[in-house]
């Protein structure tokens, strides 16, 4: 938690500054009341000396209970004050955090996606910063307060009988044992229902997006049944944890309680033992040791409101902490600049493992691409094609060996630098709510509506989204799903294509597309891209014959590379898939 | 013409879904209807909070009468105090003290039952109402927005009824219990505690009425903000690759700084009523002791009952603050229950109960009549298609991306209801039996692959029993799985979650295994073999051949070599039937089905 406090800004430590200066006036008030109600008292026991008539008795009580009003008003404005600048800071310090967290997981590379799970993420980055507000604005205040409160108050008193004080200090030991050790105790829980909550969140992302799948499986009850272990759980851990956090509350009344009750009784025998002079201001002591004595004990009972939002803020700060502290496996290189190379791609001996380690994914992968090549890889399933030019945009970066693109190692690319020269087309296409232009004008495309209609014509989308009614302002939902698969695969392809890059990579990207779609745009690609490099991944050799290079991938190994003339006279693997994909006729 | 365009309602989406502006009345009292089960348990817990907090009033009095005992024992002769009466009142004191406290915690046990309780329910409920829910709302409302509902809404109203109401219940009978006793004990001082009271309830009042719309405001703004982090976060790779994590930084900032100004709208209105009600407490305070100290003063009042009094309107502050932030923190909770309510009222699918139409024993002729469909009303997408399968053939739909392919299978499958015509399962009319029988004679492969976190077994069996693992890795060697599930560190049991990677063709043939599984009397294939290599294709095509065999089945697929030996070729276009036959039948004619048949041997490109 301390650590994140380094997000507050420099105005925000002014308002920290401003509220606890508020708060310091506000305690001094409230601290103030009871003096004044002290000399009420004694005025109205008539034993005060200073008042022996009955007339100036009364007006004093009127001048002291004014004072009493007007120190209660200024408490008000006080607190209303110092509360406009917590809750600044509260709701100011989440907002930054948020951005902090959101900005950090913009720049982790799959690895660190997948290590903490897209869902678990998401949660981090809502309800977890929400809970760190929580703390903020409703904790800061008693923070400050109470401490102070109780301080000032317990000076006050200390003068007073030790038997009082003994008993206060009786209350404020129990009070804070308990605490603490319910504290202690509600931690842990409290971070496995954080983690519950991820998992309930994976849960129910998992009903949206295959909902499809799951109702014509009419596995709705299966789902549920998921669903309800884990509600079941996360019920079960938050049942403890407001179980254990409720004891707080009735015991600090019974302290309370316990304490005014401890200060009447012994004050009953001190007084029984005094002598009559003493025994008017030792009435009247025991009345003020009280109300202070309730002051601090009702310092502490707010700071329990507080405490019971601490341990679930303190696992969200630490959970928060773990996102922002996560080192990013892929870092920013130094830069580049101008290139002597221009398009070029080489893959120089390299292997990769996944982080989960289990052996290299690809090994000892070498070949090159000149500018306007066409490289394409081609293996069975599972064979590591994706891996592979994942490694290009550095999604991953290699475990040993080195990627160059146009003659430097990516590694030594700006992410920008590197991201600007390549136009990556996933295999599954990811599309973003907004309308087409957004979606095909992305990033630093920089396009203007032409660029964008001659990008789509060119990814052969120009039909579809020319019949829609609003052309390219038509709206395209998270995922694109309210668009067919094809039409999704074009906008992405489109999305490549405004980019001019140097190097494009479609990893298995015309899958959705029929033949009669698939060769217009290969042709209308070939037209556009006669200068650029392009890496495809491909299972069909029908669509990749006359690439400049095929690179035959099997288990993560070149299994072959060359020209499909070449393959076809010396690969084996290559000969097998051929024969079995084309006829003899389209072989020749 | 495209065949999904739901943009208008699309657009609508990106504004969230709580049209109507709740009253925090009506939320409220939908929040009081929802927990109608734990009616009884909730009023024990108020009972146990009033009585509770009315012993925590009596001490007082009880302390007022120590007070009382030891100016008695003081008289001009000396002081003699009855110990033998202190130590009576303090013992009593102890019990009242520890029953209040018992009887309080009970009461938050209680309400911790309710709360998580509720909560649960609430959660299970949503999850359900999803499965219940046309999937024309999910085609406009974001993931993160329906996601929000879930951990954020919740949350909320649960926290809130776990600490606040309670704390509501106690503060608000202590507040009543001391103005009685006050009224008991004098009835002028009493009237002026009560008098400030009133004070303050109106302020508060004033102060709620504004600060609820901010609220709701602010559930809104955060799942606004919700939908975009999840479609960040998801697409993750794609906004690095294309350098556009400015532009959407720039949205993103645009969405947290809108909810930056709601929650501190709403945070510090609400904030307002804790102060005010403490200055009504020292107002209280102070009016009772000048009031008080008048009197006694004056002698009509001894001075214990003003001792009394400074306890009870202390007493009496704390519950008075606890109101107030109690009603921030319902407030809250109001407003996310009017998401949770906005959500749970949301349309539903037909209810199916009274269907006793059953399709048993189905042969698989299905026919086609007349239909008619669009995904929203003013865009009919499917115009006037009609077509006969007969039972066991193979029929595969072909046509250009966009020709209605997709929107056949989801009306076969009822994700959709027809606008016009029928479609007819052995004579049967599909829309006559429940949707969940409809899914049932349907095994289905569908473009976007599909797994959840569970075990490799879990995601082919799908809950269902029957089925032994002999069967499992039959089905899986038949896919060509083998291999993978041999690999698999647990086999079957393997867990597949984010951190097991999978290739495309893995999970492609995984969801292949798992139609397979399902053995149903039809199947659907859509666009099923496309991301797998052709040797992995060859084996599904077997597999598939052996499985399609006397069964009906429909393949939406653009490599045409797999769909020549369908008994029944449809070429869709623009949502009707163009052409129909049989493969050679169809090439014979050179129609749109050759041109693009033949397309794919020109591989010039």
């Amino acid at each position: 938690m301390l650590r994140l406090l380094k997000y507050l800004r420099k105005r925000e430590w002014l308002y920290v500054a401003c509220a606890v200066t508020f708060i310091v006036a506000q305690v001094w008030l409230d601290l103030k009341m009871p003096e004044y109600m002290n000399s009420v008292t004694q005025i109205a026991q008539g034993r005060s000396t200073a008042h022996a008539g009955a007339a100036g008795g009364l007006s004093d009580i009127w001048v002291d209970g004014g004072f009493m009003l007007l120190c209660a008003i200024g408490s008000l404005i006080c607190s209303i004050i110092s509360s406009y600048f917590i809750v600044h800071i509260g709701v100011d310090f989440s907002t930054r955090i948020r951005e902090a967290v959101y900005t950090k997981v913009q720049g982790f590379s799959l690895g660190e996606i997948n290590r903490f799970s897209t869902a678990s993420l998401i949660t981090r980055s809502t309800n977890d910063v929400q809970q760190i507000q929580n703390l903020m604005t409703v904790g800061l205040q008693m923070m400050i307060k109470a401490p102070i409160t109780a301080v000032w108050a317990i000076a006050k008193i200390s003068a007073s009988r030790q038997e009082w004080t003994i008993a206060m200090g009786i209350a404020v030991v129990a009070l804070v044992t308990v605490v603490i050790s319910i504290v202690r105790l509600v931690t842990p829980k409290f971070k496995l229902l954080q983690s519950h909550t991820d998992h309930l969140n994976q849960l129910v992302r998992e009903n949206l997006s295959g909902i499809r799948v799951i109702r014509a499986y009419n596995a709705e009850d299966f789902q549920q049944g998921k669903f309800e272990e884990v509600n079941e759980e996360f019920t079960g851990t938050s049942l403890f944890t407001n179980r254990a956090t409720a004891f707080i509350n009735p015991f600090m009344s019974l302290v309370m309680n316990g304490m005014s009750l401890a200060i009447y009784w012994t004050g009953a025998y001190v007084i029984n033992t005094a002598s009559l002079e003493e025994y008017a201001s030792l009435f009247g002591n025991m009345v003020v040791f009280m109300s202070y004595g309730l002051q601090i004990i009702t310092a502490f009972i707010l700071l329990s409101a507080l405490f019971m939002n601490v341990p679930r803020s303190l696992v969200s700060a630490q959970r928060i902490n773990e996102v922002l502290d996560a080192q990013v496996s892929v870092e920013d290189g130094p830069g580049v600049g101008k290139t002597d190379e221009v398009g070029t791609v080489v893959f120089d001996h390299v292997c990769f493992s996944y982080p989960d380690g289990r052996g290299n994914a690809i090994s000892d992968v070498s070949f090159a691409a000149r500018k306007g090549d066409t490289v394409a890889f081609i293996g069975a399933t599972g064979s590591g094609k994706t891996t592979v030019v994942n490694l290009v945009p550095r999604f991953y970066d290699v475990t040993a060996g080195r990627v160059l693109v146009d003659g430097h190692d990516v590694r030594e690319y700006r992410k920008s630098e590197l991201a600007k020269r390549i136009g990556y087309v996933s295999q599954r296409s990811v599309l973003f709510s907004g309308d087409i232009r957004s979606n095909v004008d992305f990033g630093d495309n920089e396009s203007d509506d032409a660029t964008v209609k001659r990008a789509i014509a060119i990814a052969q989308g120009s039909d579809f989204v020319d019949a829609q009614e609003k052309g390219i302002e038509a709206a395209v939902a998270q995922m694109g799903t309210n668009l067919s698969g094809g039409q999704r695969q074009r906008l992405s392809i489109a999305r490549a294509v405004a980019r001019h890059p140097e190097i494009y990579i479609f990893d298995d990207s015309f899958s959705a597309l029929d033949y009669k779609t698939d060769r217009a745009l290969r042709q209308a690609l070939k037209d556009e891209m006669a200068d650029a490099t392009c890496l495809i991944v491909a299972h069909r050799i029908g669509t990749i014959m006359n690439a400049d290079l095929i690179v035959v991938l099997e288990d993560g190994r070149v299994a072959g590379q060359g020209t499909h003339e070449e393959l076809m006279a010396s690969c084996e693997a290559y000969q097998e898939l051929a024969y079995s994909q084309l006829s003899e006729e389209e072989l020749r | 013409m495209s065949p999904k365009t739901r943009k208008q309602m699309v657009s609508k989406a990106r504004r969230g879904s709580t049209r109507n502006k709740q009253d925090l009345g009506a939320s409220l009292s939908y929040l009081v209807g929802y927990c109608h089960q734990y009616v009884g348990l909730i009023v024990v817990a108020f009972a146990f909070s009033a009585v509770s907090a009315l012993l925590s009033v009596a001490g007082p009095s009880l302390i007022a009468r120590l007070a009382e005992t030891i100016t008695k024992g003081v008289s001009s002769t000396g002081i003699d105090i009855s110990l033998a009466k202190v130590n009576g009142i303090g013992m009593t004191l102890i019990a009242v003290y520890v029953a209040s406290m018992a009887l309080d915690y009970l009461q938050s046990l209680i309400m911790s039952h309710v709360s998580c309780s509720v909560g649960k329910q609430m959660r299970s409920e949503i999850t359900r109402k999803i499965n219940r829910m046309p999937l024309r709302y999910f085609d406009n409302h974001s993931q993160g927005d329906t996601l929000s509902h879930v951990t954020n809404d919740v949350d909320t109203i649960s926290q809130s009824l776990n600490t606040s109401v309670g704390v509501f219940v106690s503060s608000s009978t202590i507040v009543i219990g001391c103005i009685v006793m006050m009224t008991i004990t004098e009835w002028r001082m009493s009237l002026t505690a009560i008098a400030t009271t009133l004070v303050g309830f109106i302020a508060m009042g004033r102060i709620m009425g504004v600060s609820q719309k901010y609220f709701v405001a602010r559930q809104k703004s955060l799942a606004e903000l919700n939908g975009h982090i999840d479609e960040l976060y998801a697409g993750q790779m794609i906004v690095r690759a294309y350098n556009a994590e400015e532009s959407e930084l720039r949205a993103f900032r645009d969405a947290n700084e809108r909810l930056r100004q709601r929650t501190f709208q709403a945070e510090f209105l609400s904030r307002l009523l804790m102060p005010i009600m403490t200055f009504v407490g020292n107002l209280g305070y102070v009016a009772v002791c000048i009031v008080g100290a008048a009197l006694a003063f004056g002698g009509s009042i001894d001075f214990s009952v003003v001792v009394a009094f400074i306890i009870y309107v202390r007493l009496f502050s704390i519950p008075l603050s606890s109101i107030g932030q109690g009603f921030a923190s319902i407030q809250a909770a109001a407003a996310a229950s009017a998401r949770v309510k906005a959500f749970l009222a949301e349309e539903e699918l037909e209810d199916e109960s009274n269907k006793t139409t059953r399709l048993s024993d189905v042969r698989g002729a299905v026919s086609f009549d007349h239909i008619r469909f669009g995904y929203v009303p003013e865009r009919t997408i499917i115009h006037d298609f009609s077509a006969r399968v007969e039972a066991g053939q193979k029929v595969a739909i072909v046509g250009p991306t966009g020709a209605g392919k997709t929107t056949l299978v989801n009306l076969l499958m009822r994700f959709y209801e027809l606008d016009g015509g029928t479609i007819a399962i052995d004579g049967t009319n599909l829309a006559d039996v429940t949707r969940k029988d409809a899914h049932e004679v349907f095994g289905m492969v569908l473009q976007d692959t599909w797994l959840f976190e569970g075990t490799v077994r879990e995601n082919l069996t799908y809950g269902k029993e029957s089925v032994s693992d002999d069967d499992l890795l039959d089905v899986c060697a038949r896919c060509g799985l083998a291999h993978f599930v041999d690999t698999l560190p647990r086999g079957l049991d393997t867990q597949l979650n984010d951190s097991v990677s999978i290739s495309a063709g893995q999970k492609q043939l995984l969801t292949i295994a798992r139609a397979m599984v399902a053995d149903s009397p039809m199947l659907i294939l859509d666009e099923a073999t496309s991301s797998v290599d052709t040797r992995t294709e060859e084996q599904i095509q077997r597999a598939m051949d052996e499985v399609t065999r006397g069964r009906t089945s429909f393949v939406i697929a653009h490599r045409l070599s797999t769909i020549k030996n369908a008994d029944l070729i449809i070429y869709m276009q623009d949502g009707d039937i163009r052409e129909t036959g049989t493969h050679d039948e169809l090439m014979e004619c050179a129609g749109l089905y050759a041109e693009l048949y033949n397309s794919q041997f020109s591989m010039d490109a």
